[in-house]
This record gives structure tokens, C-alpha cells and sequence, in this order.
């Protein structure tokens, strides 16, 4: 029997089971020992995979803000990358005004939050019944905010006080900067904290239910509209993680986090869109993948990066479109 | 007795299509009440618009208060429980997720209600950790039933529970229905394609015909009724 819901066209998620399936857990672990051999046999392969995780783990905060949205709405943001941007710009202005790096970090996260939840309220939620009106609203939301960041601050690069210091350690020989571990350890770290919030406090088990079946939801009590506001909040909040963390090497310019897009959409894509775990290790994967493809692989130049990145995409959309977490969705109509 | 749910000319609509053409009825409190009727008579919608999950028009007062304009969530907090079609479980998050869920609007208690849960389904707490797409159907029905109690609601609304389980089954979710409703004072407002255990567990029952109660009145007296026992009971 076909019930009211989905003659009303409501979608009736049903995907049982959890997304890691043995072949993918076998092949990230393959890739853990390659990597690990990899950098034991030489020094230069190490740097670069420190290096990678790095940049990776930058990818992947990025890319979990895109799920987090997606997840709940089924809309890529393509304003993440500019909202981290603008709240990037925040913490550089909090710096000036006096406030100590980690101080300006902190004192933006919150704000981060509200102004993401806030465009969910003012811009998105209005519109939020057609998902193309949604996209189109975000991208638009990305001129604008490039707009007014290049109005307030310039275009000009600006920079901040580096947050980790320049110091290199050395161990065996290989050279680690004290900045790549930093950036790795902020971006998984928050990701965690994410993690937790989601799967042990009341409101992030509202998120999900909300997200997984928003009729369903309701009916207990989840005010799903709040809830998806506060996805955005947390989306905005992690952006802004991802743009703090990107500073110390892109500099502060408007156009900072643009690639930075791109190369976590095709991270969310690697990871399955729907995963948050999978946006990490997507992210990651990326991260290492293009660094040791550039050192290794003589035509894989610099400018051929962002391409790379984007052959990766289109090869996990044609052989595998669900990711390498992604669960196969069922649909019932 | 007082009427813990009343409806006067309720009326609502999907787009074009009017579902409920003014529904009236009342539900006295600690009560169980079937609603009964064909395919489209409104019975889902029914319920739809008593939580709000449908924009009504017309008059619902719950305890004595108008619910007016008040959405799904709002309805929750304010006592009533709604178990919808497909039971509303949520098949990717465990069992005990479901039932956390289900006492979503409150603040605590929990684990007494938990303990007042495991007592109608002492099954639960060995499958705490289990996903709730796993459960057989019977199973995801009683989860449904679980989480609602959860809520502690005043008002039960049920769709369908006998949908797609086996007859012994069937009989089971009524007989904890009937618990829930002696032994905690829960009022029940039941919806039912099997006219005859319905008919069984309820005090009264309404009759839906096109968006319309054509019939109501104590069980035992709609069990006698001619076009009743025709139409919906089959002999």
C-alpha cells in the first residue's frame, strides 16, 4: 500500500546496515602499510605524506561541512568554501584588534556558527522546498560574500601570525614541520568533536533523525527546521576551521579557499557524500594521493593538481558513484 | 467522562484533492476508539490533521485547549503521539536511539521510562544496540509502540499497527495496546483495515465515508450494525 507520504512525494529513506564493507576497509588498510613501508624506505616519501595529510585534512574539514549540509538536504553548499573564507577574515580582524591567534580562533568558532545558521534562516529556509532554488541561492550567497569580504578587507593578500611557529622537527632524518602536525591535528581533532556531539548528545541524535526522516522526526518532537539550521551552524563552524587552517599557507585572499572547494568536493565524492567518516578519509586520501603523485610522477606538475583531483572524481562517479563509504540508497515510491 | 480529543468540522486537502470533508468526533479520555473506513476515506488524514502533519481547517481541542496552527513537533510536546504509517521507525539508528527519540521533548526520566518500556517488551533490552532496519516487522511495530510510550504521551494515534503482520502478531500489538491503555492510562485513537480487531479492543468506534464520520458509537453496538458488519467485517 502506498501511503500518504509518498503520494505527497516525501522521500522514505530505508538503507540498513553501516557503510564499511570489507573491500574498502582491506584497501585502506593496504594503502596504511604502503604509505607506512613507503616512509620507512625513504625520507623524502615521508615528508611528503606528512605533507599531504596535512593539506588532506584540511580537504577533509572541508568536505565534512559539505556532508553535513548534504546530508541533511541533499544540496552541495557551493558557499562553504566562501563562508570559511569571510570567517577567516573575522579571526584575522579579531588578531588586529588585539586578541592572540588561538584567542581570535576560538572567539570565531561561535561566531562562525551563528552567521552559518543564520543564512539557513534568512536565505536558505525560505526556498528550501525546491533544491535547485536552494543551489542556486548558494551560489549566489558565494559572489556576495566574495563581494563584501573584497569590499571590507581588499583584495590584497593580508597574513596572520603563523598559529604553530616555523619550527621543523627532525627524526631519522626526515624533516616534519611543526605546522603540517598542527593543521593535521586541529582538523581531526575537530572532525572528532564533531563525531562525539553527533553520536552522543540529544541535539546531534535530533540531527540525524531529522535528517534521515524529517516527517518522522517531527512527529517526536524534532523541530527539524531548527535542526537544520544547526547544521549549518556546525557546517560554518567547521568552514572556519578549514580556513584557519588553510591561512598559514594560502595567505588570507578572497579567492583563499576556492580550490580548496573543489578539491574537498572531489574528497566528499572519494568518501561517498553521504559519510562523514568518509569525507574524512576521502579528504585525507586526496591529500596524500596528490602529493606523492607529484613527487613521483614527473608529468603531474603543479598545474595539473586540481585536474587530478578531478580525474579522481569522475573515476569514482563512473566505477563506484556511492563512494568508498557511501551505502547503496533504497528508495521506496 | 470528559473528551480528551474533540474534532468539529475538520477539514483537510492535498493539493487539489479534499481529503477530509469536516470530520467530527470525540474521543473520551482513557479511552481506546477505532477508526474505521475504505481506501481514501480519510482515516490516515484523520489522524494527519489531529498532529498537524497536514494543514487542517475546523476545530481540534486536546485537553480542553484549541490546537490551533500547531505543527507535528508542537502536538508532540503537547502530549500526543503519533505512530505513523510505516511505523516512523527510524531503520539506520539503533533501537535505543529510536526509543531516546521517543523522549525527545522531555528533559529527564528516562531511565524510569525505560523500565516501564522493558516491562510490555522485556525483548528490548537485549536489542539496545541493534539497528532498527534489522528488526523483523512484528518487532519494528512494537519498537514503534515502545517509542511512542517513551514520549509519555496523553494521546496515542496508531496507523494501521496490523499492517503486514502475521495474525498472531497482530494479536499481540492489540493485546499491548489494551495494557498500555488499562494499566497507564494511555487514550488511544486507532486506525484499522481489520475492522474486527479493532472493533475487539475499542470502547467506540467511527465510521469513515468519503472525508465524513457516517457512523459512530460504542463497539458492541457498531459490531451488531447491519452495513457495519456488511461492509467491513465480512459476514
Amino acid at each position: 500500500m502506498v501511503g500518504f507520504a509518498e503520494r505527497l512525494g516525501m522521500k522514505r529513506k530505508s538503507a540498513v546496515g553501516t557503510g564499511f564493507s570489507l573491500p574498502v576497509i582491506a584497501l585502506i588498510a593496504a594503502a596504511a602499510i604502503f604509505l607506512v613501508i613507503g616512509s620507512l624506505a625513504s625520507n623524502i616519501f615521508a615528508q611528503q605524506t606528512v605533507a599531504g595529510l596535512a593539506q588532506g585534512a584540511i580537504f577533509g574539514s572541508l568536505a565534512l561541512a559539505l556532508v553535513l549540509i548534504y546530508r541533511a538536504t541533499e544540496v552541495i553548499n557551493f558557499a562553504q568554501g566562501e563562508m570559511a573564507m569571510a570567517t577567516t577574515y573575522i579571526a584575522y580582524q579579531l588578531t588586529l584588534w588585539g586578541l592572540s591567534y588561538w584567542l581570535a580562533f576560538f572567539v570565531t568558532l561561535p561566531i562562525a556558527f551563528v552567521l552559518g545558521a543564520l543564512v539557513q534562516v534568512t536565505l536558505i529556509r525560505p526556498v528550501q522546498s525546491s533544491i535547485i532554488a536552494v543551489v542556486i541561492v548558494t551560489v549566489g550567497l558565494f559572489i556576495l560574500i566574495d563581494g563584501v569580504v573584497t569590499w571590507i578587507w581588499g583584495a590584497d593578500l593580508k597574513f596572520m601570525k603563523a598559529p604553530f611557529g616555523n619550527t621543523v622537527y627532525h627524526a631519522g632524518g626526515v624533516a616534519f614541520s611543526r605546522q603540517d602536525i598542527g593543521v593535521l591535528a586541529v582538523s581531526i581533532l575537530s572532525a572528532v568533536v564533531l563525531w562525539l556531539l553527533f553520536k552522543f548528545t540529544k541535539v546531534g541524535l535530533g540531527m540525524r533523525a531529522a535528517a534521515l526522516r524529517p516527517a518522522a522526526a517531527s512527529l517526536v518532537g524534532v523541530r527539524v527546521n531548527w535542526m537544520l539550521a544547526v547544521g549549518w551552524g556546525l557546517a560554518a563552524t567547521l568552514g572556519a576551521v578549514s580556513g584557519l587552517m588553510t591561512e598559514p599557507t594560502q595567505f588570507l585572499q578572497p579567492t583563499m579557499m576556492q580550490a580548496i572547494l573543489l578539491y574537498a568536493f572531489a574528497a566528499a565524492v572519494l568518501g561517498g557524500l553521504e559519510s562523514p567518516a568518509g569525507a574524512v578519509v576521502g579528504g585525507l586520501a586526496l591529500g596524500v594521493f596528490l602529493n606523492l603523485i607529484g613527487q613521483y610522477v614527473g608529468i603531474a606538475t603543479p598545474e595539473l593538481r586540481l585536474p587530478i583531483a578531478f580525474l579522481v572524481l569522475l573515476l569514482v562517479l563512473l566505477v563506484k558513484p556511492t563512494g568508498l563509504f557511501g551505502r547503496k540508497q533504497v528508495r521506496r515510491v | 467522562m470528559t473528551a480528551l480529543l474533540e474534532l468539529d468540522g475538520v477539514t483537510a486537502r492535498y493539493g487539489p484533492v479534499q481529503a477530509l470533508h469536516g470530520v467530527s468526533l470525540a474521543v473520551e479520555d482513557g479511552q481506546i476508539a477505532a477508526v474505521l473506513g475504505a481506501n481514501g476515506a480519510g482515516k490516515t488524514t484523520t489522524l494527519r490533521a489531529i498532529s498537524g502533519t497536514v494543514r487542517r481547517e475546523g476545530d481540534v481541542r486536546f485537553a480542553g485547549k484549541r490546537l490551533a496552527g500547531v505543527g507535528p513537533d508542537a502536538a508532540a510536546r503537547r502530549g500526543i503521539a503519533h505512530v505513523p504509517e510505516g511505523r516512523g521507525t527510524f531503520a539506520e539508528l539503533t533501537v535505543w536511539e529510536n526509543l531516546r527519540l521517543g523522549a525527545y521533548t522531555r528533559r529527564s526520566g528516562l531511565k524510569e521510562d525505560f523500565a516501564r518500556v522493558r516491562e510490555y517488551f522485556p525483548w528490548l533490552e537485549e536489542r539496545r544496540a541493534q539497528q532498527a532496519g534489522t528488526l523483523s516487522g512484528g518487532e519494528q511495530q512494537m519498537l514503534a509502540l515502545a517509542r511512542a510510550f517513551m514520549q509519555r504521551p496523553r494521546l496515542l494515534l496508531l496507523d494501521e499497527p496490523s499492517l503486514g503482520l502475521a495474525p498472531l502478531l497482530v494479536t499481540e500489538i492489540f493485546r499491548i495496546i489494551r495494557e498500555l491503555n488499562e494499566h497507564e492510562g494511555l487514550t488511544v485513537l486507532v486506525v484499522e483495515q481489520n475492522a474486527h480487531i479493532a472493533l475487539q479492543a475499542a470502547q467506540s468506534a467511527f465510521v469513515l465515508e468519503v472525508g465524513r464520520v457516517a457512523l459512530s458509537g460504542p463497539s458492541e453496538e457498531l459490531q451488531r450494525h447491519e452495513s457495519v458488519r456488511r461492509s467491513y467485517l465480512g459476514y
